[in-house]
């Protein structure tokens, strides 16, 4: 009775733990439901405060869509940690007979999906209220803003971990992401305008880059996150 | 509610401290602590606040790592740290459980986390002995105080370990929560398992244990040693307890 | 147990003492030895410090990431003295390196700020290791501090190149005035050796610096084992 099932690899529990993250939050939506109001009220600001033309819009769209995804995930990503301290189910999870990696990725993978489906209402309105043509370009968009998102998920991840353990720390998580992820917004930025472009352009470059960026962060995570659990 | 029944004799797991230090900045929790406990022993961890039980069981569970010394623990025929990690059950200073899930899911997830079969039935049926079948689809949110101990005891308990480590489990539990504490520890103690438990003051679990370690400020000042006389240490801490405890706020 | 005791930096004060004329000749050779430059004049000069502790200040994060990797690995506190004494001094000569590059920026092109790949990346990286330092600061418990802080200051050091390629790309697509006006701008043979110069006299600046900072956190870690000493002595009395 006390053999186990089969070896808990790694996907496993990592996914164990993603399914746990994603029943918690499904049940009253709570996280994703601010997050989304916090963006959209942001992006209506954007719009009171310089009041753009069409071709503004245009423009600085591509811009704004991504710093607001940064402001929202800052905020979005800060209980992935802090919620565990609460009741000590850190100590439970790094209890229990699983990589510790496992919690990082189940973590960083719920909070990729959290973002999506905050991109998914997002963008949709952004298309609305700045006039930018997204329908046409439908899957290269959802490629960048695939990457894209990855890179915040993985950064935001781990800084979170970093600032559950310090005072402040709803203050610092937006203080550490928003420079480390000024690359990704350069990108996503950059790729999701190009795409916006008359007539619409994929620029590899960008992607490749995010790529790389992505690829970089998530080794790095597996090779140091593991130091930022214990006690 | 019915005891948890741990069927089978339950591989035994012993415990090494070898000089162990635990120091948090100038803090020191633990200092030159050497301790061995072999597998079936229940020990009784006593002492006054802030003397490093907590600091102990959760070093004990591979929590914590140690400033200097080694901590080790042992079962014959297994080797690897998950497969160790899984023969440990741990009710800590803390629940340990998610708020915002269901009892039930709280068990079967951590069922799933240990790899056991059939998680679902699993977690149903430890929820039962537990008194809390009932409230089983309840938020652990919604649960009191006496409610979310007896969940972290059953939790400790759902993947049959070999070790319990428990600090103050019997915190926030009513009559009948002792009881079947009692009963619990009572049967696990019967086929084999080790036990390390610390207790703020004498209660009913503590009659069973065979052993009993006394900590003051971080060190060892008392051990009674396996087969000693475990009560007259209990007692002695308890008797000058009063004179060590800080005026109560 | 035994302490050691720190003694004094040796040679601190013949040390303190070159450095301080290589600098004070470094800063006559940038003013009055080095040719001055065509097309922008004597305000170029400030380029002798600037690019220098750029250099330096790369140098310094380096020497951070390095110890930060092999404080994770063996956990030996000197690591750690290491990774944020080199913070501090890099810090400290990008903070050199933002305030001479607007000074320099407004006579030759007329504004305090250029968003230039090469300043926007100094920029970022100021913010990153200000960070690294703040976050230290929130960070109560040695041992967490210190390991903490290491895995954030590992990623902050493998994202300034990134931050530097998008930088570099994005001005490619939207041109900006560079400040530097390229390295590769043939420089005169004697202002290259005014540069080196500079160079020298600001990397002595920087061991030194380093070296203080180190001692300082030695000497914190040493007190506070005093701390413990004392109080299991006071304990044993009881």
């Amino acid at each position: 009775m006390t053999r186990p099932l089969h070896s808990m690899t790694l996907s496993r529990a990592s996914f164990t733990i993603v399914a746990k993250e994603l029943r918690a939050e499904f049940r009253s939506f709570e996280l994703i439901i601010s997050t989304l109001v916090f963006v959209l009220i942001v992006v209506f600001l954007f719009s009171f405060a310089f009041d753009p033309t069409v071709g503004e819009s245009r423009r600085f769209g591509p811009g704004l869509l991504w710093i607001s995804i940064l402001f929202a995930a800052s905020l979005m990503l800060q209980p992935s940690f802090s919620r565990e301290r609460t009741n000590d189910t850190l100590g439970a999870l790094r209890l229990a007979p699983i990589d510790p990696f496992a919690i990082l990725a189940g973590k960083l993978l719920a909070n990729f999906c959290f973002l999506l489906l905050v991109e998914l209402v997002l963008l949709p309105a952004f298309s609305v209220l700045y006039d930018v043509p997204l329908a046409p370009v439908a899957a290269q968009v959802t490629a960048v803003m695939l990457l894209g998102s990855l890179g915040i998920a993985t950064v935001g991840t781990i800084f979170s971990a970093i600032a559950s353990q310090a005072r402040m720390r709803e203050l610092l998580l937006p203080l550490l992401m928003l420079p480390a992820l000024a690359p990704v917004l350069i990108a996503s930025a950059e790729a999701t305008a190009g795409l916006l472009s008359d007539p619409p352009e994929l620029q590899l470059n960008w992607i490749v880059f995010l790529v790389a960026f992505d690829v970089i962060f998530l080794t790095a995570a597996w090779l140091f996150g593991g130091y930022l659990l214990e006690e | 509610m019915s005891a948890t029944s741990t069927s089978g004799s339950i591989a035994g797991l012993s415990i090494s401290f070898e000089k162990v230090e635990k120091r948090y900045g100038s803090l020191v929790a633990l200092r030159q602590l050497t301790l061995q406990v072999s597998p079936g022993e229940f020990v009784a961890l006593v002492g006054p606040n802030g003397s490093g039980k907590t600091t102990l069981l959760r070093m004990a569970a591979l929590l914590v790592r140690p400033t200097s010394g080694k901590v080790n623990l042992s079962v014959s025929g297994e080797e690897d740290t998950a497969a160790i990690k899984r023969r440990i059950g741990m009710v800590g200073h803390f629940t340990m459980l998610y708020d915002e899930l269901t009892a039930e899911e709280n068990l079967r997830f951590f069922a799933r986390l240990y790899a056991l079969e059939h998680p679902e039935p699993r977690a149903m049926a430890a929820l039962e002995p537990a008194g809390l079948k009932t409230r089983a689809r309840d938020l652990v949110r919604t649960f009191s105080r006496g409610m979310r101990q007896r969940l972290a005891i059953a939790r400790a308990m759902l993947a049959a370990p070999s070790l319990l480590l428990l600090d103050e489990p019997g915190a926030g539990l009513d009559r009948d929560g002792a009881a079947w504490l009692a009963a619990t520890l009572h049967d696990f103690r019967k086929s084999g398992g080790t036990v390390l438990m610390s207790s703020h003051g004498q209660n009913e679990a503590l009659t069973l244990a065979t052993r009993a370690i006394a900590m003051h400020s971080g060190s060892l000042v008392a051990d009674s040693g396996p087969g000693g006389n475990a009560r007259a240490v209990i007692e002695n801490e308890a008797a000058s307890a009063p004179a060590q405890r800080s005026p109560a706020p | 147990m035994s302490i050691q005791r720190s003694r004094g930096i040796p040679g601190l004060g013949v040390s303190v003492l070159a450095s301080a004329l290589l600098m004070g000749a470094a800063g006559y050779a940038a003013l009055y030895v080095a040719p001055t430059e065509r097309s922008m004049g004597d305000i170029q000069r400030i380029f002798y410090f600037h690019m220098p502790s750029g250099i330096i200040a790369f140098i310094a994060f380096t020497i951070t990431f390095v110890a930060n990797i092999l404080y994770l690995v063996n956990r030996a506190p000197k690591s750690d003295w290491l990774g944020v004494s080199s913070a501090e001094v890099g810090v400290a000569f990008t903070t050199v390196m933002l305030v001479t590059g607007p000074i320099w920026g407004k006579p030759v092109w007329g504004v305090w700020w250029v968003w230039d790949a090469r300043l926007t990346t100094t920029f970022i990286l100021w913010v990153l290791y200000i960070c690294y330092l703040l976050l230290r600061g929130l960070l109560d418990d040695p041992e967490r501090k210190a390991t903490v802080s290491a895995v954030f200051g590992v990623f902050a050091f493998l994202d300034v190149p990134l931050v530097y390629m998008a930088n570099r790309w994005f001005r490619t697509q939207h041109p900006a005035p560079v400040l530097l006006g390229g390295q590769n701008s043939g420089l005169a043979p004697e202002m290259k050796w005014v540069l080196l110069f500079c160079f020298i006299a600001l990397t002595g600046l920087m061991l030194i610096l380093l070296r203080v900072r180190y001692q300082l956190e030695a000497l914190r870690y040493e007190v506070s084992e005093m701390k413990v000493i004392a109080d299991s002595g006071s304990r044993a009395s009881n």
